[in-house]
């Protein structure tokens, strides 16, 4: 007699707890955050809350420092994941061959990757002092540089020193990624590539690069949104220094909603982020709709 | 198909993700204090536990401070302390995300002398105006007493007395053929020169440049010693003029000329103290703590040629910073009783004299005591000389703001990114905005 729920309401039931998680921590903080936008409110001034409608984001728009933070943002970003893709596609070619030890090889590759964001930074950090760091010692002994080098007070170098952090821990996540699409390409592509006269090179641009598109493509959307959100090795290795030259955007963010304290306006920097994020997205689905399907 | 379906789907969930994180971090970072810093449940029936927020340089130690709270909780039973350190440069953003995330926080907090007007008019502090007596505060370095006062109300028992001395080592300056520390900056400018001459050491100075507090803290130092203001009464900035201007030429022009160490753009108090230590610099400032570190053998190889110097003027005699700090209680605190009876502690008599090796009292009276002078006679005989030249930062509510420009603009200038006008100018520009945005 008794009947069952239907499976349609079992499902709704089962998900309703993670729903009302979601809502909690999700939906809420997002819709909270934009309607902080719209006010000009400081933690240190309750007393001065007032609806500024759009003015935080005008305000944020004409900020000098909000878009020297997104430039450097897109030079981080830029940079890391080119050095990352390029050598990740490498590492999983060379990963891709058979040779002794290749069990070996690709579990040791993917340990920078295991290593925790914070002591990734702290330890580049270590590297790079000026006074016992090892990048100094190593290059000095090896007559690169005459004299210890204050690299992560050099406005050009402490990014490029970030960039390297950056790219020493994300290699192997992009290089396994390549890996794996690698392993789906049939070998005999390559035997009729190699009895057609192709090179080795030729190979990689007409076979390999053509199919294995879609990983890149993805691997390219995750990592800039990894590298666009970067935050841990920032603080932990520069703080945004020297002279402002590596303060990326959520650094940017972080000082403006917690040391300056600053909601309304870091909740707009916050949604101008996300603008761009969109923005970037579509430009990578668009792109992806070109691609032609093997 | 099915591919470009998932790919649009893992990029929405992305978007999505980002935004949370970005906006809503307020809501992640308050979560991560709350569940890191949970009270542990009150053992015996009517026990109380505090939650109190130090800072892990300079100053008293932190064994000091574990010492200290351990010594109380014994003379207290139904008190029970716990203890959270964290780095100065991380003190402010810790205190503003716990004290504003509604869920409480800390019960008591180490508040730097340029806080208390940001804290105070955000209600963060309690106002202890009553609980500090006219005689205590007659027997308390004025210096010491301003960290913790705002519009006329205490919002926090003065506890670490502190001011910047000038360290050079002895030893290197005979060596160059001086007998004296320099007296002014630019004394020590043509004293750096000779140093660098005959080979004694690469860079003479190293101070605290890194981006950071420790830069605006520093600058003061300079702004006063060559006769500057930061505001007029009306709070127009005018440290982009005289003094203030001659401020920062000066910290430029030695930069770039090797008299000031390269990595100071990268230093704070304890990494200027390594490089002392490690007898790499003839010149630093820093606080007192550095005093017994410096010529402590297992710490310094310089142990023993250490000495002590007014710090320089120029203008006028000397400028030294104001490092007074006090220990406010969170207007939020279940135990306000509780946690007065615990500051008030810290900053008695009795602990202030037996702890004063790293932080001298913020009593008048415990100068004179044979014990305390006893325990490093050159530093408070210097420190007697010294308070009579103390500056401080600005103290205005938008010094965050403020400072983080200074930061930003000072490191423009002695890295050669700007000149030390434009730099300055760019700061007031900011400074005056700052001003009429929160004139109301």
């Amino acid at each position: 007699m008794r009947k069952g729920l239907s499976e349609k309401k079992l499902a709704f039931i089962l998900i309703i707890p993670a729903i009302i998680i979601i809502f909690a921590i999700v939906i809420y903080p997002l819709i909270n955050a934009l309607y902080q936008s719209f006010f000009d409110y400081n933690l240190a001034f309750p007393h001065l809350r007032d609806f500024y409608g759009l003015g935080n984001y005008i305000d944020v728009l004409k900020n000098g420092y909000f878009w020297q933070s997104l430039l450097n943002t897109v030079y981080f970003t830029v940079f890391s994941i080119g050095l990352e893709l390029l050598l990740g596609f490498i590492v999983a070619l060379v990963l891709n061959q058979e040779f002794i030890g290749k069990w070996l090889v690709r579990t040791l590759i993917i340990i920078p990757w295991a290593v925790p964001p914070v002591v990734n930074a702290t330890v580049w950090k270590w590297i790079a002092n000026s006074e016992y760091g090892s990048l100094n010692s190593i290059l000095y002994t090896l007559g690169i540089i005459k004299k210890y080098r204050v690299w992560l007070s050099d406005p050009f170098w402490s990014m490029m020193l970030v960039i390297i952090a950056d790219v020493w821990k994300y290699t192997p996540l992009v290089a396994i990624m390549f890996l794996a699409a690698l392993q789906t390409i049939p070998d005999d592509l390559y035997e009729a590539a190699k009895i057609d006269g192709a090179n080795p090179l030729r190979r990689i641009i007409s076979i390999t690069i053509p199919l294995i598109k879609p990983t890149i493509i993805v691997v390219l959307i995750l990592r800039t949104f990894e590298a666009f959100k970067v935050f841990d090795l920032i603080f932990v290795m520069t703080r945004g220094g020297p002279a402002f030259k590596t303060t990326v955007i959520s650094y940017f963010t972080y000082l403006e909603t917690f040391s300056q304290l600053n909601v309304g306006r870091g909740s707009a920097i916050a949604y101008i982020i996300v603008f761009f994020m969109s923005l970037l997205s579509y430009l990578y689905i668009r792109s992806l709709k070109n691609t032609d399907n093997y | 198909m099915n591919r470009i379906k998932i790919i649009i789907i893992t990029v929405l969930v992305l978007v999505f993700t980002a935004g949370i994180i970005l906006s809503s971090s307020c809501a992640g970072a308050a979560g991560e204090e709350a569940a890191g810093e949970e009270p542990a449940e009150e053992a015996a029936g009517g026990a109380v536990t505090l939650t109190s927020l130090f800072m892990s340089q300079a100053g008293y130690s932190e064994e000091d401070v574990r010492n200290i709270t351990d010594e109380f909780m014994e003379a207290n039973p139904d008190i029970k302390v716990d203890l959270t350190f964290v780095a100065y440069e991380n003190l402010h953003d810790k205190i503003v995300t716990s004290l504003s995330s509604g869920a409480g926080g800390y019960d008591t907090i180490l508040i730097d002398t340029v806080w208390p007007a940001e804290f105070a008019s955000a209600g963060f502090l309690l106002d202890i105006t009553d609980k500090v007596t006219s005689e205590m505060q007659e027997d308390i370095w004025p210096a010491a007493l301003k960290a913790v006062v705002w519009e006329d109300r205490i919002v926090g028992m003065p506890w670490l007395n502190d001011v910047e001395y000038f360290y050079y080592n002895e030893k290197m300056l005979k060596e160059a053929g001086f007998d004296n520390p320099p007296a002014t900056w630019s004394e020590l400018k043509e004293q750096g020169e000779v140093l660098i001459e005959k080979g004694i050491v690469e860079h003479p100075f190293i101070d605290e440049w890194a981006q950071e507090e420790a830069l605006t803290a520093q600058y003061t130092q300079y702004l006063y010693a060559f006769g500057g203001e930061f505001f007029d009464e009306d709070l127009n900035p005018l440290f982009n003029q005289g003094g203030g201007l001659e401020a920062l030429e000066f910290m430029a022009e030695n930069m770039q000329s090797g008299i000031i160490n390269p990595a100071s753009t990268e230093s704070a108090w304890e990494a200027c103290r390594n490089v002392f230590s490690q007898g790499n610099a003839a010149f630093c400032v820093n606080f007192t703590y550095m005093w017994g570190l410096a010529n402590d053998p297992d710490e310094s190889t310089v142990a023993g040629d250490v000495k002590l110097g007014l710090m320089p003027g120029e203008v006028v005699e000397s400028a030294t910073l104001n490092g007074g700090m006090g220990m406010g209680i969170s207007s939020k605190t279940k135990y306000p009783d509780e946690a007065w009876k615990y500051v008030e502690y810290l900053s008695s008599k009795d602990v202030q004299k037996r702890y004063a090796k790293n932080a001298l009292p913020i009593w008048k009276s415990l100068f004179d005591d044979p014990e305390v002078i006893e325990t490093q006679p050159e530093l408070v005989n210097m420190s007697k000389e010294q308070y009579a030249y103390i500056v401080n930062r600005p103290i205005v509510p938008w010094y965050s703001d403020l400072s983080r420009a200074f930061q930003i603009e000072i490191h423009n200038a002695v890295l050669g990114q700007k000149t030390p006008q434009q730099a300055l100018d760019d700061v007031a520009t900011v400074a005056r905005d700052l001003k009429e945005k929160y004139s109301e």
